[in-house]
């Protein structure tokens, strides 16, 4: 009884985190946008973020041009749309409404809370000058969210669950803002190296809290390849794609040694492998061969772990003792 | 703040009786719009936290708080002991009448019960036919409403013995108390509320299946899910009990009888399985093809004396309005003993004569559907237009097996906060008996009240609020 888990309840945690995860990843990202979206002129600047999430034909379909108000209202506060910041806010308070014999009063209050100021946002909040403020609410309440989940949730499979959701979800987001910068960059090569081409990388920088951690532990000032590899590679810093996979392995690792889950050798071995990936290359051998493709390796993998820890642990091929007797 | 309460000509649950005097006095203390501030802040908290039941209209789901009225209903040692061991017998009556009609049907051998109510009813489950139960116990939670006439005589008004809902209400509405009305309630003699879920584990654990070698039986709620109206209930009282949540597609039933939940590392027994689920939807293979909510195969792992289900299957027979009218002849009949509380006085409009006397007088009585609840169908003759009264008369012509009717009651009042000032308005009460063994009555229970001015009607899906019920000394 003292560390039963139903299936169900794991995965719904594994969602719930990656859900608010993605939420201030999402946040972040649109600051950043919203802070180039500044410096540049016109609508081109919006379509790699649509482009992120395979999102353009949907978003055409229903707002035509990428304004900066289309997209915003599009990632922030459309309940239709799923990619949206609501949208996934949403999701993550249905998963806690289920969640809700586990999680603490606190943990669920908050997303509720949460999910109804998000619901109540006027037209208002998404006017340019708003934006900025909006976006680091947005940030403060998911920051709320895992505080609380941290002071709260009790130290059993459930938080290790939970933060299996949360690093698989942060290391899928990261290359999708690494990859960000690198899509706007691409189409104008000349642009590599120059002066607004390293304002931008710096951005992406604030974007990921990450600022001050490169500059005192990356020598020889920011460079483009100097970010991506501090943001791709780093094993200490807590965005950084590396770290979490890093962490997520260990996590599994503890679930599968501490609680005795007898499941989950494949995603280990998959999780495994995506950290050797990560540790195998510098940046600058990842660059030559290509980095979107890299990052998009590194998607895919992430994408293959998840369906091997929804295998193992989420219910979906159960015996019972007497099936199992059978087929012996 | 009572300075200008009347109640009129009912009976006051405040008013009356030397019990209350220490709550009227820290109630004069207490200023109406302070009074109103503490609530609508109380409010916004269970808003906040989720303690809602929700309401389906056409299309949109709404989480709706019941809502909560500052002002307790108290009630004197003295009173709750009736209350209490009315209940008390009225619970191991029903238990003893579940028990026959599923074996050897004494009572309707014997026809102090027509036979045909019971074989002929919808809820009568000939599946539960000759299986025994851990200490014959059927209902393990009974909701006994129970009501005041002009009087101050309590009265059953209902008897709840399939899935009763609302005590999550009782402790929340305590915790709220106790946190906006502190001063209320310091060192006033309260009996607690807050053990119900320890209470109600132990008595579940009390009616594992016997015989086998469990030591430390499973308990698991299985709620419909999410969506289910009650789903804050039954998260409270998972957590409350400490035992997992269950949906059905979490439960699995193998081919040797036996229930298993699935859980991370494979699945795990199952041995008392608390449902919120109705007979119906329990298990595909026994009632409805068409459940998703259900487990199949749970009806053979029941039949097998592997599982126990609380409430048991089938005990919708003893609480429908039908076999209500006959409770003090049932109460006779197994305990030998009158009933400490009465029934409402009912009429059956299956038998002739009852029926004669309800058409005749449909002004003056309450017209109620045997099948429903929720306070559905219900037609109460002094309120109803000359058109809803003759809609009455043709439905009961039509199907006359179908109703019972009622003298209208004076139902007590209590002071309640409206607006600006504290009117009286009607309330009920539903204590909460547990039966393992033994039973148990938590100490109080849910007092709703009617928020409409002049409304009989309690139920939350019609308008209905509640108080905090305070047994004292």
């Amino acid at each position: 009884m003292a560390d039963i888990l139903l299936a169900r309840y794991a995965e719904s945690i594994f969602w719930l985190a990656r859900y608010v995860e993605r939420a201030e990843s999402l946040a972040r990202i649109l600051d950043v946008n919203a802070t180039f979206a500044r410096d540049r002129c016109g609508a081109q600047d919006w379509l790699p973020v649509l482009h992120l999430n395979a999102d353009e034909a949907r978003f055409t379909a229903i707002y035509g041009t990428p304004t900066p108000e289309a997209v915003l209202h599009f990632y922030v506060t459309d309940h239709t749309n799923p990619t949206s910041i609501a949208g996934a806010i949403a999701s993550a308070r249905e998963n806690a409404r289920a969640l809700r014999p586990l999680i603490s009063t606190e943990m669920w209050a908050q997303l509720n809370v949460f999910h109804k100021w998000l619901g109540e946002l006027g037209p208002a909040a998404l006017l340019p000058g708003n934006t900025p403020r909006l976006l680091n609410r947005i940030k403060e309440a998911c920051q709320t969210h895992t505080g609380i989940t941290d002071g709260t949730l009790h130290r059993d499979q459930v938080s290790y669950f939970y933060r299996l959701g949360r690093f698989v979800e942060r290391a899928d987001q990261t290359t999708r803002l690494i990859d960000l910068k690198y899509h706007a960059l691409l189409p104008s090569p000349t642009d590599v190296g120059s002066t607004v081409d390293i304002g931008q990388w710096n951005v992406v920088l604030r974007s990921a809290a990450a600022h001050h951690a490169y500059l005192r532990i990356v020598p020889g000032g920011v460079t483009p390849a100097g970010v991506a590899g501090f943001l791709l590679l780093h094993l200490h810093f807590p965005r950084a794609v590396a770290f979490c996979v890093s962490e997520a392995n260990r996590v599994l690792g503890i679930l599968r040694s501490r609680h005795g889950l007898p499941g989950g050798a494949a995603a280990a071995e998959s999780l495994g492998a995506l950290h050797a990936s990560l540790g195998a290359l510098t940046i600058d051998e990842i660059i030559a061969s290509g980095l979107h493709e890299f990052l998009d390796q590194v998607q895919s993998r992430l994408i293959a772990a998840t369906n091997d820890l929804s295998a193992a642990f989420f219910g979906r091929m159960l015996q019972t003792p007497s099936q199992t007797q059978h087929q012996a | 703040m009572l300075r200008a309460y009347t109640p009129g000509e009912f009976y006051c649950e405040l008013t009356r009786g030397g019990a209350a005097q220490p709550v009227r006095d820290r109630l004069a203390a207490v200023p109406a719009d302070e009074l109103r501030r503490r609530t609508a802040e109380a409010e916004e908290e269970l808003h906040d936290r989720g303690i809602t039941f929700t309401v389906y209209s056409d299309e949109n789901a709404v989480d709706r708080v019941l809502p909560f009225d500052p002002i307790p209903r108290v009630l004197s040692a003295e009173e709750w002991d009736v209350v209490e061991r009315g209940v008390c017998q009225r619970v191991a009556a029903i238990n003893l009448l579940l028990n026959d009609l599923y074996h050897g049907q004494r009572i309707l051998k014997d026809g102090v019960i027509p036979a045909e109510l019971v074989l002929g009813n919808a809820n009568y489950r000939t599946a539960m036919q000759g299986l025994d139960l851990p200490h014959g116990t059927y209902v393990h939670i009974c909701g006994t409403d129970v009501v005041r006439d002009g009087n101050g005589r309590f009265l059953v008004l209902e008897d709840n013995a399939r899935t009763p809902s609302g005590v999550s209400y009782v402790v929340e509405n305590r915790h709220m108390m106790q946190r906006a009305f502190p001063d209320l309630l310091e060192g006033i003699g309260l009996r607690p509320v807050d053990e119900y879920g320890q209470r109600l584990l132990a008595a579940l654990r009390e009616v594992a299946p016997q015989g086998a070698t469990v030591t430390n039986p499973q308990v698991v709620l299985l709620s419909p899910g999410t969506y289910n109206s009650a789903f804050f209930e039954h998260v409270f009282l998972a957590r409350e009990m400490g035992v997992p949540l269950v949906e059905g597609r979490d439960l699995v039933v193998d081919d040797q009888d036996r229930v298993y939940m699935r859980t991370t590392a494979g699945v795990a027994r199952v041995e008392v399985i608390y449902r919120r689920i109705d007979d119906d939807f329990l298990d595909p293979e026994a009632f409805r093809p068409d459940s998703l909510l259900g487990v199949p195969g749970l009806m053979r792992a029941y039949r097998a004396g592997k599982v126990t289900l609380a409430n048991a299957v089938g005990t919708g027979v003893a609480d429908d309005k039908a076999i209500y009218a006959y409770m003090p002849r049932v109460i006779r009949y197994y305990l030998g003993q009158d009933p400490i509380l009465s029934n409402v006085e009912t009429h059956i409009c299956r038998e002739p004569e009852a029926l004669r006397y309800t058409l005749e007088h449909l002004e003056e009585l309450v017209v109620k559907p045997v099948g429903e609840s929720g306070g559905y169908g219900i037609t109460i003759g002094p309120r109803a237009t000359r058109e809803q009264i003759e809609a009455c008369r043709a439905a009961l012509k039509a199907d006359p097996a179908n109703y019972i009717s009622q003298p209208c009651l004076d139902l007590s009042v209590a002071p309640t906060l409206a607006g600006d000032q504290v009117e009286p308005r009607h309330v009920d009460l539903r204590p909460f008996a547990v039966t393992g063994v033994k039973t148990w009555v938590l100490p109080g229970g849910l007092t709703r009240v009617a928020l409409r001015k002049g409304s009989l009607i309690v139920n939350s899906s019609q308008g209905g609020g509640s108080k905090d019920t305070w047994v004292l000394g």
